[in-house]
């Protein structure tokens, strides 16, 4: 810009300069339904692709003809599988395998939440349990099972217990994580607003511990999934057929090609989920200005 | 440089403070110490620090890096207690950093929305202010834009805007236009020439940018290095409106940074 252009009246040239910035900061929006496609496919194929080389492969040990016998190729798994997919019992299985899903996985985030606040506020408490709620998330789960098999009983209690053990330590420690790093800066611009204790907990450390909750929900979410389809194996009640029902089934009558549908739906089941996550991950990320133009 | 400059003599008037009438906020600095750290390893970031800002004053403080002006700040804000030495202050305070430390999950609006909310303003009157803050600062069509999607001079607008809702008698501003481009910033000089204009602020502006603490201060206070002490001040008597390359203003900038290279030069003897 010339500088006796910026000699001129002061809000002129004040004028001009904001309507400079002001270009910067327009999109081009006409484009946007193209990148949609384009993005959407460079997403998609890597995935078919790996499928595709697993199947592939799996194939090709079948054909090999070791275990012949028992041993089932992806064309009868997958003709087994959609056979008990037009049954009820696999979508009741489902059905009921989800909702405890649901459930203890709820539970699992109101508990570890509210630990997860309590001890990342109150100092006493975080030297008293802090490190307990490291030690229990690397416990493995099934641990528990004799425990809480002998309190409670064959019983859809028993499997919760063991989820939201399972996954609250993670979903606490996601919290506790976003609020030890939230950042000084922001820190002290909200107490000079004048957010004090709850206001400036509400207002500026829960938004700001979000990725990192996020983060902790997600790791949660697996390890509840994982103590889960466990327990269900553990734990058969009787009338309500649930996926690990179904797999101890199958491996009492040796059905191997069963076993195995059942295996993959438990497999897409967790992979939708896990890919619900990072569909919320990448909203706040993208909220925030923190996706990389890569 | 040039000393003679005759139009420029320090006459202890303060011309300019007129121009805001009915400004109640001041800060009064006496004596004040800051040590950082215990025994060996102590640090000594201010000494003896006396200070007073007058209602409505501009006062801009300069110094080189290491001189505290920082944690200078920081103790008017209250973020920080003195050694020693007693700091007061009458009024509210706001406090605006060289980042903007705008908070990301928020737009523009939203951030400037809980400044009031955190005075406990209801939800009509928040939305009301909140459109004649993001006016004052011109940034009207930009409320719903989150603070990645605007530009640096743009988000420290908002942080302007922000600082100006929680409705302070005393502003300071520690370095606030220093990671922006030049002439941004000489933009932003005039933004806040004339939004002051209209309120009665005082504020404490820090910068070690010696030609802008004279284009935008009633006064400019010289602070040495390592520990902080204050070795001069100097009125300036320029009318507004300002140009930072107007040859008043360069003239006393010229003297100013002679004050501090002799200080500097003290300094390594």
């Amino acid at each position: 810009m010339a500088l006796n252009e910026g000699r001129g009246s002061v809000p002129a040239y004040a004028e001009k300069l904001a309507w400079l910035e002001a270009q910067e900061v327009e999109m081009p929006d006409d484009q946007r339904g193209r990148r949609l496609a384009v993005r959407a496919w460079t997403a998609l194929w890597p995935k078919v692709l790996a499928i595709a080389i697993v199947l592939a492969i799996w194939e090709l040990i079948h054909l090999s003809g070791w275990k012949k016998l028992i041993f089932p190729g992806p064309g009868g798994t997958l003709s087994d599988l959609w056979g008990q997919l037009r049954t009820g019992l696999l979508w009741h299985a489902i059905a009921i395998t989800s909702e405890r899903a649901v459930i203890g996985f709820a539970l699992a985030v109101v508990i570890g939440g509210l630990v997860g606040a309590l001890v990342s506020r109150i100092g006493p408490l975080r030297a008293a349990v802090g490190s307990l709620i490291t030690g229990l998330q690397t416990m493995p789960s099934i641990a528990w099972f004799p425990f809480a098999i002998i309190l409670f009983g064959i019983s859809t209690t028993t499997i919760l217990f063991v989820i939201v053990l399972g996954a609250a330590p993670s979903v606490a420690n996601g919290l506790i994580a976003g609020v030890d790093y939230t950042p000084p800066l922001l820190l002290r611009a909200g107490k000079m607003m004048g957010l004090r204790r709850l206001s400036l907990y509400r207002h500026l450390i829960l938004p700001a511990s979000l990725p990192a909750f996020v983060a902790g929900l997600k790791q949660g979410w697996a390890f509840a999934w994982r103590s889960l389809v466990a327990g269900e194996l553990l734990v058969a009640i009787a009338g309500q057929p649930s996926l690990g029902v179904l797999l101890s089934n199958d491996q009492d009558q040796a059905d191997m090609q069963g076993a195995t549908a059942i295996i993959i739906v438990i497999l897409i089941l967790g992979i939708i989920v896990d890919m619900l996550f990072g569909l919320g991950d990448r909203a706040i990320r993208r909220r925030w200005g923190l996706t990389g133009t890569v | 440089m040039a000393r003679q400059g005759s139009s420029l003599t320090i006459t202890g008037q303060r011309s300019a403070v007129e121009r805001v009438t009915g400004a109640v906020g001041s800060v009064r600095l006496a004596s004040v110490s800051k040590v950082f750290g215990r025994g060996g390893s102590a640090v000594r970031a201010l000494d003896q620090i006396s200070l007073e800002v007058p209602p409505g004053e501009f006062t801009c403080l300069i110094g080189a890096s290491g001189c505290g002006k920082s944690t200078l700040l920081n103790l008017v804000a209250g973020l920080d207690q003195p050694t020693s030495g007693e700091v007061s202050v009458s009024g509210r305070v706001a406090l605006m950093f060289q980042e903007p430390a705008l908070f990301p999950w928020l737009t523009a609006a939203g951030n400037i929305d809980l400044a009031l909310r955190a005075r406990g303003l209801g939800r009509v009157e928040r939305r009301q202010r909140t459109a004649e803050l993001l006016d004052t600062v011109r940034l009207g069509g930009f409320g719903a834009k989150r603070p990645h999607e605007l530009s640096g001079g743009m988000r420290q607008r908002v942080a302007l805007a922000r600082a100006l809702a929680q409705d302070a008698d005393v502003l300071l501003m520690d370095e606030p236009f220093g990671a922006l481009d030049a002439m941004t910033r000489d933009l932003l000089h005039d933004e806040l020439d004339r939004v002051c204009a209209g309120r009665r602020l005082t504020i404490m502006f820090v910068t070690h940018n010696v030609r802008e603490a004279v284009r935008l201060g009633d006064r400019v206070v010289v602070l040495s290095s390592r520990p902080g002490r204050v070795i001069d001040e100097f009125a300036v008597p320029i009318e507004h409106p300002r140009r930072i390359d107007s040859a008043p203003v360069a003239e006393l900038a010229g003297r100013i940074t002679d004050r501090l290279r002799e200080e500097m030069s003290h300094g390594t003897q």
